[in-house]
């Protein structure tokens, strides 16, 4: 059985609007207007226990709906969750004893508390036993890097610091489930690193599930197995993130510099020219329809060739063509 | 799970609030300044009145000038306004995410609030107690200064007294969080608080100088709790079976706010898990 089961969820939002300047202000003293949004319409999946799942879609597509539901901040219009067999709002005290979430775009700790007394204050939140807190915070802080800011609150905190400390705080009651909703947005690149290379720790040495959504796919290729791929509130794609890839991409990029002009067009079956510069050609094709040592072969012998690359498209662009197919861009 | 582990969190809000709020030393130095100025401007004022009145008063002028002082030294007691920490987080709707914690998110706000106002009330409270219970008499101006309680059981009935009134202005301060949130601006709110608490304490006066009609009234209603019971208490005005029934008030206004308060917080946290934080 899963460990976490989704079946179905539909939430709307009802959103305020006015027309703009005065008038519109005035009417909308009179009479409010709304407009109903739709979050998600129908998502669906299951993860087991153990799994890192990557959850990746533009703005407002429901992944932070998703999470905020899965947490039990949020309950859904209509839908299932389960979560060891029990829905997030039935039981929140237990549930939430179980889960850790970490909201990027906002801070859970108390702003003016010192990093220490703000984990202290969470030991007695979560009622967590002394000793075994002790540990798990040693650990925690050693492995994030936290030592020379324990003493610092939080407001002083370069964003890198406190995104570590916000995980930090996330994890010391232990929990089994991690929901990570873009944990890395704003971060440099060295911060980003730590914290994809804990997250990577967490799951794997101590088993624990991670729901992670973000815009970044580096971080979904430096993590998830898995990933969903969701646009106007609905599930496109759920599978291995390399599947994904090949069942997307097919495709693969051809970049040639000739040594004259690069040619304006190559009557090649199954090739599409995707970018032509001075001297360089970067060209799309299916190696199910043309091999790429056969394509090579037909360039060199038309063309004089001085350099040639192959490359795998970046899963920025499988995913924006994924976007592109169904239709799903933020609009 | 035994009820020291079940208060084991509001415990600690309260303790992290209180000692974050505990290091503000020149607020207090400064609130304390103020605070035995005007409580020197009050007393002379008061003075002034008992030596021209042609009535006798219903309370001697030491009794006026003693609780002059400790009215003084609880100002920060009183439920001024709203917690702005808390305010902020019921109107941003942050509050949705203490569905996060294993606790009752009232019952944590509350604790912080509680501890907010007693690390404001205590220093100030202890600096005026130096001032104007030990320092005044040994300058020699006794006729001026703090006077002691009207005996111990009395001295105990005052402490226990302010207690509840700390717990009682935490509750009525939580409502102003929350009615703070649903009006987004909390200076209407304010100004219409400040002055209405200030005469209905009994901070501007002692209730019992207020005509005489409106007696009941006036310790009926629930800022009494905040000032003018714990001083009835301290000069033994209430005494016996009465102070019981001072004592029971305090803790029905307690009950009935922090009710109000739980029920109103709980409707915004309704809100917000369906409609989004």
């Amino acid at each position: 059985m899963p460990q976490i089961l989704v079946d179905q969820l539909h939430k709307t939002y009802r959103v305020a609007e006015r027309a703009p300047g005065l008038g519109g202000a005035l009417r909308g003293l009179l009479r409010r207007r709304h407009r109903t949004v739709q979050a998600l319409a129908g998502v669906s999946f299951a993860l087991e226990r153990g799994e890192l799942l990557g959850f990746i879609g533009p703005n407002g597509a429901g992944k932070s709906t998703t999470v905020k539901i899965l947490a039990g901040i949020l309950r859904p219009d209509v839908g299932r969750v389960e979560i060891d067999g029990r829905a997030p709002w039935d039981d929140r005290e237990r549930h939430v004893q179980r889960i850790g979430v970490v909201f990027g775009q906002r801070t859970q700790l108390w702003w003016d508390l010192p990093v220490q007394e703000g984990f202290d204050l969470l030991r007695d939140i979560y009622r967590v036993d002394p000793a075994r807190y002790r540990r798990t915070r040693d650990e925690l802080v050693a492995l994030l890097r936290l030592a020379h800011v324990l003493d610092q609150p939080v407001r002083q905190l370069s964003l890198g610091q406190r995104m570590r400390a916000e995980i930090a705080a996330a994890l010391l009651h232990e929990p089994d489930i991690l929901f990570l909703d873009e944990p890395t947005i704003g971060l440099d690149a060295p911060s980003k690193l730590a914290v994809r290379d804990f997250v990577r720790r967490a799951n794997r040495e101590r088993g624990t599930t991670v729901l992670l959504t973000t815009h970044d796919m580096h971080d979904i290729e430096a993590l998830a197995e898995r990933v969903i791929i969701i646009g106007h509130g609905r599930v496109l794609a759920d599978g291995p993130t390399e599947a994904l890839r090949a069942q997307v991409l097919a495709e693969r990029r051809l970049v040639v510099d000739f040594a004259h002009e690069a040619p304006a067009h190559l009557a090649l079956p199954g090739v599409t020219l995707r970018h032509r510069e001075g001297q360089t050609l970067a060209l799309d094709f299916d190696p199910a329809l043309t091999s790429a040592p056969a394509l090579i072969a037909r360039i060199a012998a038309e063309h004089a060739v001085e350099d040639l690359r192959l490359e795998g498209l970046s899963i920025e662009e499988v995913i924006s063509r994924f976007y592109a197919l169904h239709g799903a861009a933020d609009t | 799970m035994n009820w020291r582990e079940r208060l084991r969190p509001y415990r600690a809000a309260f303790a992290a609030r209180f000692l974050q709020m505990l290091q503000y030393r020149s607020a207090a130095l400064a609130g304390f300044a103020t605070q035995c100025w005007w409580g020197g401007i009050k007393v002379m004022v008061l003075a002034a009145f008992y030596a021209g009145a042609q009535a006798s008063a219903p309370m001697p002028l030491h009794q006026a000038i003693t609780y002059t002082w400790l009215a003084q030294g609880l100002l920060a007691l009183l439920p001024w306004t709203a917690d702005p920490e808390v305010a902020q987080a019921v109107r941003t709707g942050a509050v949705a995410y203490d569905r996060l914690r294993p606790v009752d998110a009232y019952a944590l706000w509350y604790a912080r609030t509680t501890g907010w106002i007693a690390a404001r009330v205590l220093p100030r409270l202890a600096l005026m107690a130096l001032f104007a219970a030990v320092l005044l008499p040994l300058a020699g101006w006794t006729d001026w200064a703090w006077r002691a309680s009207a005996g111990a059981a009395a001295g105990l009935f005052a402490l226990l007294s302010m207690g509840l009134a700390l717990l009682v202005s935490a509750s009525m301060v939580m409502l102003l969080n929350i009615a703070t949130a649903a009006a987004l601006n909390e200076r209407g709110i304010n100004a219409l608080a400040v002055p209405v608490v200030i005469v209905l304490s009994g901070n501007l006066l002692p209730l019992a100088l207020l005509p005489d009609a409106w007696q009941t009234l006036l310790l009926l209603q629930p800022l009494a709790a905040l000032v003018d019971i714990p001083m009835r208490l301290y000069f033994g005005q209430l005494a016996g079976g009465q102070a019981w029934r001072g004592l029971g008030l305090q803790c029905f206004w307690l009950a009935l706010f922090v009710g109000a308060g739980h029920a109103a917080l709980g409707r915004t946290m309704r809100r917000l898990e369906i409609q989004g934080g």
